[in-house]
């Protein structure tokens, strides 16, 4: 029960902590003082508190868009295990309905940016479409192959399966599995080398721009939104690169919560060391990170 | 008493008005559905035969719980579609109603007796009533040249299956020695035709179920076809080929391992390009038959699943190929024929098929439009709707191979489907969102209307089977649960194993969840706006103060990236002008079409090559009456003399 409740806590309070952390490695790097550690928390207070203002073409859908895509992630939230505890809903075959309900959150996104009818927002949503489409079998993959490593078809035993012995067994497969999901996280999280989040020009962006017209509230959801899917894919990736698990309960929940922590310092990291890819190369980087998966698959099966 | 509703559906047609047909198909349909159901719960069907003086043995009509699948979609599909037409093809309007208005009945009773016959004489007769009823339906607008050239590839695609068939029952009557339908498991597939008559049904049954590389005839056949002759075509006769084969698989006991890769390799084919194809298609019906190509492969990646698993003893790949299969067979006929429905009250409004003269057709049709978003996430497969739940089965069963087999072949169909649902994310975003949001593209757009009752209420039903279906998915598994212990010869102990591994109760918790999470967040947010200050105005242009609909994205442009990287099955086809100078002169153009690798590239030069050698044969065709009959003497002749 503790657990439980510990999981929604952190589940729903942690996620913009990592966004102020990617701030403030990138800020680092670039010599500057950075803003402090919670201001998306104080971003987000504010939205909330500001009016809105509505594109005269839009519809209720793009007033639904973002909720939609927020319970999506939330309820994807709630399947996963985090920091070797089991997730408070778990069943057997939950992995599948955890990799569409991202599917159906980006199907709202995607609709509520060409609802403006703007240019630039088709140009997003149709760029989000077809990167995460190709994103897409590498998640499946990677949930084959792990599924055939812990012998499950719930995610709690998947994610919480890997163990130093395994590492040790088939490292190369499981190597080759943390650089897919880590390519994944950062494609479907709209991070360099995909997409730069303060890019200044529209034409170049992809998720942002999805959402240039939504605005007080709603983008606050939006935020948050995309700060919970960050956790919840950071959290899976972290549940397989970090096969340690010590037994006691509140010493593993202090573990993920640094696991998360230099996550968010890593993508702080490479964001800042790395250049975005040219548009035409991102299909290239994202079929390269199935075959990646395919790799790690056809590595377990001896 | 199980089969009242079948001579309902058959005697009807007078065509002294629409109204009443549609009311005699609607009784019908009802009856249809209540006999269905009294079976479902387990009253046995009487065995119809009926008393005729043809050679070919009793004509017996019966229904096992593998028609009842069939049946279900069926009887649904039928009486919303008799009432939508009503409305989309009034007779007052158009002259060729009484003539669709026959054929639809014919054609409704025709697959009825296509799922019930049980002799090959039979079902060979009903399967060709059903063909050129489907023929007479689709060039209902006989006056266009484009409907006659599709018509007439339609004749071809269905008569060449024809032939494949009349093969397949010949020699299936070599074998057997009669025309009755073979006991399920009694046939043994060393017999030495027995990969004949597999790969003839595959052909046959294949092209009408638009399996590729035989749905050639089908993008054009639905798109030229009036809007519910489309749903009935796309969401219920596609599916008699799905039948075709599963009965004719259903009579060989332990069939070679080999026919279900070559079922699953072909179902994943047609999977992967239909859904490709409908992604560069700027025709909106042209776009949803293609998605139908992709549907079809869904359910035949469940066949061969299932016949995979039969020949590895794999119990778990049985119950979840069929399980899936099934299931979105009953799905596809509902959210089909939701949006082919859709796709006629646009029509109807605009008066164009091409999806990039729409747009903003949300304002203007507040019904249509939440319907068919609903039809679009359930064919895309996405949880809460109906369309997951079958893709959840093969999922698990894909899964469950990749943790168990030792060589797991079958798990690459997990990400497989996963390309699919992402190509149907790109399609469905696509054909929602150019219509119906945005600024119009067209005048046409601007004036959008809704429909009447009469065609919205049909929609509104299908919907609400899709959402109903969606969250208690326990509905759906046990319609079919009969059907996969028939078909897959299996103990319920262990159906009831493996269908333990797939969620169906925590789902409909998971569902629930999501939707009332989506309420509170949602009353939140909107509680939230009215007590802060809003205002309205014009769409970021990014600096630009005067937008116009004409730079909004199209339909082509939206999925044109996605096509650039799937170059290899759709090839796009652009012709550029030649650029002299910084700006090109006036009257120049650019052109971009979409053609379709498998049709443009390898079928139409087969063709043209078989064409040029058929026209030596056109010279015994004069059009001479008298000499026709000699050849018909002169082939009697050549028979007796050979027999003798």
């Amino acid at each position: 029960m503790t657990d439980i409740i510990i999981h929604c806590a952190v589940a729903l309070l942690f996620p913009p902590l990592l966004l102020g952390v990617i701030g403030k490695t990138k800020a680092a790097f670039a010599g500057r003082v950075g803003a402090p550690y919670f201001q998306p928390y104080y971003d987000l207070i504010k939205l909330f508190r500001k009016g809105s203002v509505f594109s005269e073409t839009t519809s209720w859908v793009f007033r639904a868009g973002p909720v939609v895509t927020l319970s999506a992630t939330l309820i994807a939230g709630l399947l996963i295990p985090l920091g070797h505890h089991d997730a408070p809903i778990s069943f057997s075959g939950d992995l599948i309905l955890f990799a569409y309900l991202f599917g159906l959150s980006r199907f709202f996104t995607t609709i509520a940016a060409l609802d403006t009818g703007s240019s630039f927002e088709g140009m997003g949503a149709a760029r989000e479409v077809t990167f995460s489409c190709l994103a897409e079998p590498t998640l499946f993959f990677t949930l084959i192959t792990l599924a055939r490593i812990s012998k499950s078809l719930t995610l709690s035993d998947i994610l919480t399966h890997p163990t130093p012995m395994i590492w040790l067994a088939s490292g190369a497969s499981m190597l080759l599995l943390a650089g897919a999901l880590f390519i994944t996280l950062l494609a479907e999280n709209s991070r360099i080398p995909f997409d730069d989040p303060n890019t200044h020009l529209e034409l170049t962006m992809i998720h942002e721009v999805m959402v240039l017209d939504h605005s007080g509230p709603a983008f606050g959801i939006i935020l948050y939104g995309a700060a919970l899917k960050l956790f919840v894919l950071g959290a899976v990736f972290v549940n397989v690169a970090l096969p340690f698990a010590t037994g006691n309960a509140l010493l593993d929940w202090a573990i993920f919560i640094a696991a998360m922590l230099s996550l968010a310092m890593t993508i702080g990291i490479v964001e800042s060391v790395m250049a975005r890819l040219r548009m035409t190369r991102i299909p290239q980087l994202l079929v390269g990170a199935t075959i990646l998966s395919a790799f790690a698959l056809m590595l377990v099966l001896r | 008493m199980a089969f009242s509703g079948v001579p309902g559906l058959a005697l009807h047609h007078p065509a002294r008005g629409q109204r009443i047909a549609a009311f005699f198909v609607v009784i019908a349909s009802f009856l249809g559905e209540y006999a269905v159901i009294t079976l479902l719960n387990g009253s046995t069907g009487a065995v119809y035969q009926i008393d005729w003086p043809l050679p070919f043995g009793p004509a017996l009509l019966s229904v096992d719980q593998l028609s009842i699948i069939f049946l279900l979609p069926l009887f649904l599909v039928a009486g919303c579609v008799s009432v939508y037409s009503v409305a989309y093809w009034p007779a007052r309007k158009h002259s060729s109603a009484g003539k669709l208005t026959l054929f639809l009945g014919i054609f409704a009773a025709a697959m009825v007796i296509v799922v019930m016959a049980r002799n090959s004489v039979l079902f060979i007769m009903a399967w060709e009533v059903m063909a050129l009823s489907a023929y007479f339906l689709l060039t209902a607008e006989q006056q266009s040249a484009e409907v006659q050239r599709v018509g007439t590839v339609y004749l071809i695609a269905t008569h060449t299956g024809t032939m494949a068939l009349l093969a397949m029952f010949s020699l299936l009557r070599g074998t057997i020695g009669t025309f009755e339908f073979p006991l399920s498991h009694s046939l043994s597939p060393s017999v030495p035709v027995a990969s004949v008559i597999i790969i003839t049904a595959l052909i046959g049954f294949g092209g009408k179920a638009g399996l590729m590389p035989l749905h050639f005839w089908m993008p054009g056949a639905h798109a030229n076809a009036p809007s519910h002759v489309s749903a009935m075509m796309s969401g219920v006769m596609l599916k008699m080929g799905v039948y075709g084969i599963l009965r004719t698989l259903s009579f060989f006991d332990a069939l070679p391992v080999w026919v279900g890769w070559l079922i699953l390799l072909l179902g994943a084919w047609s999977a992967i390009n239909g859904i490709a194809l409908a992604a560069g298609q700027r025709d909106l019906k042209r776009l949803l038959a293609c998605s139908s190509i992709e549907n079809v492969g869904i359910i035949f990646i469940g066949i061969g699943l299932a016949l995979v698993g039969m020949q590895l003893q794999a119990p778990y790949l049985v119950v979840c190929g069929l399980f899936g299969a099934f299931i979105h067979i009953i799905n596809h006929g509902l959210f089909k024929s939701l949006l082919f429905l859709g796709s006629g009250v646009l029509i109807h409004a605009v008066g164009t098929r091409e999806i990039d003269r729409m747009g903003g057709l949300a304002r203007r049709m507040p019904i249509t439009s939440p319907l068919f978003l609903v039809g679009s996430l359930a064919i895309c497969g996405l949880p809460p709707l109906n369309g997951f739940v079958g893709e959840l089965f093969l999922y698990v069963g894909a899964i469950t191979d990749g943790i168990v087999a030792p060589l797991p072949l079958a798990a690459l169909v997990a990400p497989v489907l996963a390309l699919v649902g992402g190509l149907a994310v790109i399609t469905f975003v696509k054909l929602y969102g150019i219509i119906f949001l945005g600024v119009p593209r067209s005048v046409e757009a601007a004036h959008g209307h809704e429909a009447t009752p009469a065609m919205t209420v049909p929609m509104v039903l299908l919907a609400a089977g899709c959402l109903v279906a969606g969250l208690a998915p326990v509905l759906l598994v046990r319609l079919v649960t009969p059907a996969v212990a028939l078909y897959g010869d299996l103990a319920a102990p262990v159906i009831a194993k493996v269908t333990s591994l797939v969620p169906i109760v925590p789902l409909t918790i998971a569902n629930i969840l999501l939707v009332s999470l989506f309420l509170v967040i949602g009353t939140a947010y909107l509680l939230r706006l009215r007590r802060l200050p809003r205002s309205r105005g014009a769409t970021w242009g990014c600096g630009y103060l005067e937008p116009t609909a004409r730079m909004q994205y199209t339909g082509t442009s939206f999925s044109e990236m996605a096509i650039n990287v799937l170059g290899a099955i759709v090839a796009p086809n652009r012709r550029k002008p030649r650029l002299a100078a910084a700006f090109p002169p006036a009257g120049t153009r650019f052109q971009y079409t979409v053609t379709e690798t498998v049709l443009d590239r390898i079928l139409t030069p087969i063709f043209e090559v078989v064409g040029l050698a058929f026209s030596y044969l056109r010279r015994v065709q004069h059009g001479q009456l008298h000499i026709y009959v000699l050849y018909i003497f002169a082939t009697l002749c050549v028979l007796m003399f050979w027999r003798n």
